[in-house]
């Protein structure tokens, strides 16, 4: 059955809403579960309530209302029940008015997400609360877009409501001093998000909810609330940069198409140009981090019409600047990577040298599959074959391993 | 990160080496396992899990000319161990699923000692990696 447009209007809505309801009910009672039991509510009357009477003026303020007068009535129930059962306790939050500031939805989106991200969590409990409660998903869709069944995603999502109510992390705001910390904690989550949704293997990804475009939404409303943030616009960008090339990577039987072999007509503009802006706005503002400076490597590589016009010098600056930022080897391999662009394979290989004596790369596919690359380039064709078998036995990505083995049939068969 | 966890028991006496085993000792271990699957669960790892009827039950299928299936009674004689059954969780490392491997071994067998059992870790295939 089709439905119609102002249905489809009305769901949307709803749920670009419901995180900030859900925020504003915490924020004003404090009970999780509750508050989302109760906003559940409130959503459902609106799903019906708007389709026949239309929108609301102010439809937040009116899903609060209700939202609240559930919450009251919660309250009302829970206080009935311990005066009969003679342990009475005053409850805060019995009254139902509450007021509606026209400008808090922003900082109730926020505050969510530092319930969900908070550092008590594991992160795959994080991740899963975060969807549900900011993303608005059902328990049922992240377990799809995850490949894990519903009831194994369902503890997840009531652990993780568990632990915020025992380590009585609940609602407080962050102080000034943590702001920064748990800022960092929630892009770092909704950058594994996205991660997930772009790296997910094929299947049925008809039917599942798409990770990527809900980490772009959700990245989209911290910038929307914190739109001076350089990260969270570096963030934003990066998503975006990095989605933009998504129908080019892989080809019609799921194979994988490197960077440089991609048919860049294929790479969603509107995205590139949107991401573009976000972090040339963000770096013209002076305080650069990580995710800037990721977001404009890969700015410089969708900027470029074709491979041989990759601004390569840049790359390598922008990965200097990022290996004296963060302590991370992928950095130093992609850095040797932008050398070995620059100034030939040999200095590339030269800088993987130290990276065989570190233990969080030393026996990683990336690695081997660089160096692969770096020796095929320089003509060594006997250690590229056994690099790039070294790097197909380690790789647990599927259409990876096929590349890897691919390379090295071909280059094995030109011998 | 997947992981499929294969438990390989030995073949024993006859067809299967429970056939031997007290109702006792049955008892314990199926109860053993229910549990563990349930904890699992209550986990947020599990994924899959499935136990696997006996080796005996076992046919080699091979495509024959025109593809049709060419159903043998496996050769199993020879074989010392068998794939017992197995799970698959999601956890965030492989060190998590090592850990619960290391419980899955512990299952109770006969006078209700652990059996010890050698399981497999096998970590399952992914989509296309990240562009660098």
């Amino acid at each position: 059955m089709s439905r119609t447009r102002d249905e489809r209007v009305g769901e949307h809505l709803l749920r670009e809403l419901a995180p900030q309801v859900l925020g504003a009910i915490v924020r004003r009672y404090g009970d999780f579960s509750a508050a989302e039991d109760a906003v559940q509510e409130a959503l459902i009357v609106a799903a019906q309530k708007w389709v026949e009477q239309g929108v609301p003026e102010n439809p937040r303020a009116w899903l609060i209302h209700v939202a609240a007068r559930r919450m009251s009535d919660h309250f009302r129930s829970v206080l009935a029940r311990r005066r009969r059962e003679a342990v009475v306790q005053p409850l805060a939050g019995d009254d139902l008015e509450l007021r509606v500031d026209p400008e808090p939805e922003r900082d109730d989106t926020l505050l969510l997400l530092f319930m969900c991200c908070h550092p008590s969590l594991t992160r795959p409990s994080a991740i899963a609360l975060t969807l549900r409660a900011v993303g608005g998903l059902t328990a049922a869709e992240i377990a799809r877009a995850f490949l894990v069944p519903e009831p194994t995603m369902a503890q997840r999502i009531s652990r993780a409501k568990q632990v915020i109510r025992t380590t009585r992390a609940r609602f407080q705001e962050p102080t000034p001093a943590e702001r920064a910390e748990r800022l960092g904690a929630v892009l770092h989550v909704l950058y594994l998000i996205f991660n997930e949704g772009y790296t997910s293997s094929e299947g049925s990804s008809l039917q599942r909810v798409d990770l990527s475009s809900e980490a772009i939404r959700l990245a989209r409303s911290v910038h929307h609330a914190l739109p001076e943030h350089g990260e969270v616009a570096g963030l934003l960008a990066l998503m975006l940069l990095t989605d933009a090339r998504r129908l080019a990577r892989t080809g019609k039987d799921g194979e994988l198409i490197p960077l440089d072999e991609q048919d860049r007509t294929l790479w969603d503009r509107a995205a590139v140009v949107e991401g573009v802006a976000l972090v040339s706005e963000a770096l013209s503002r002076g305080s650069v981090g990580t995710y800037q400076l990721q977001a404009a490597i890969a700015a410089l590589h969708d900027e470029a019409a074709r491979p041989e016009d990759t601004d390569w010098p840049q790359i390598l600056a922008l990965y200097g600047l990022l290996r004296r930022m963060s302590d991370n080897p992928m950095v130093t391999l992609n850095h040797a990577v932008a050398a070995a662009m620059v100034h030939g394979p040999t200095r590339g290989l030269e800088l993987l040298l130290p990276l065989d004596a570190d233990p969080r790369l030393a026996d990683h596919h990336r690695l081997a599959a660089v160096r692969a690359h770096l020796h095929e380039r320089a003509g060594d064709h006997p250690a590229a074959i056994a690099a790039y078998r070294t790097a197909a036995t380690r790789t647990s990505s599927l259409p990876e391993r096929n590349y890897l083995l691919t390379k090295a049939a071909r280059l094995a068969a030109a011998k | 990160m997947k992981f499929m966890l294969m438990m390989n028991a030995p073949r024993g006496n006859g067809d299967w080496s429970v056939s031997d085993w007290t109702a006792e000792d049955l008892k314990a271990h199926i109860g053993f396992m229910k549990r563990f699957n349930q904890e699992l669960n209550e986990e947020g790892v599990l994924v899959g899990a499935e136990g696997l009827a006996s080796p005996g039950q076992a046919r080699i299928v091979r495509a024959g000319k025109a593809g049709t299936p060419e159903v043998t009674d496996g050769p199993f004689a020879e074989a010392k161990e068998f794939l017992a059954g197995y799970w698959i969780v999601d956890v965030e490392t492989p060190e998590q699923a090592y850990a619960i491997a290391a419980r899955a071994s512990t299952a109770p067998g006969p006078g209700g000692k652990p059996l010890y059992l050698a399981i497999e870790v096998r970590e399952v295939m992914g989509g296309p990696p990240v562009d660098p």
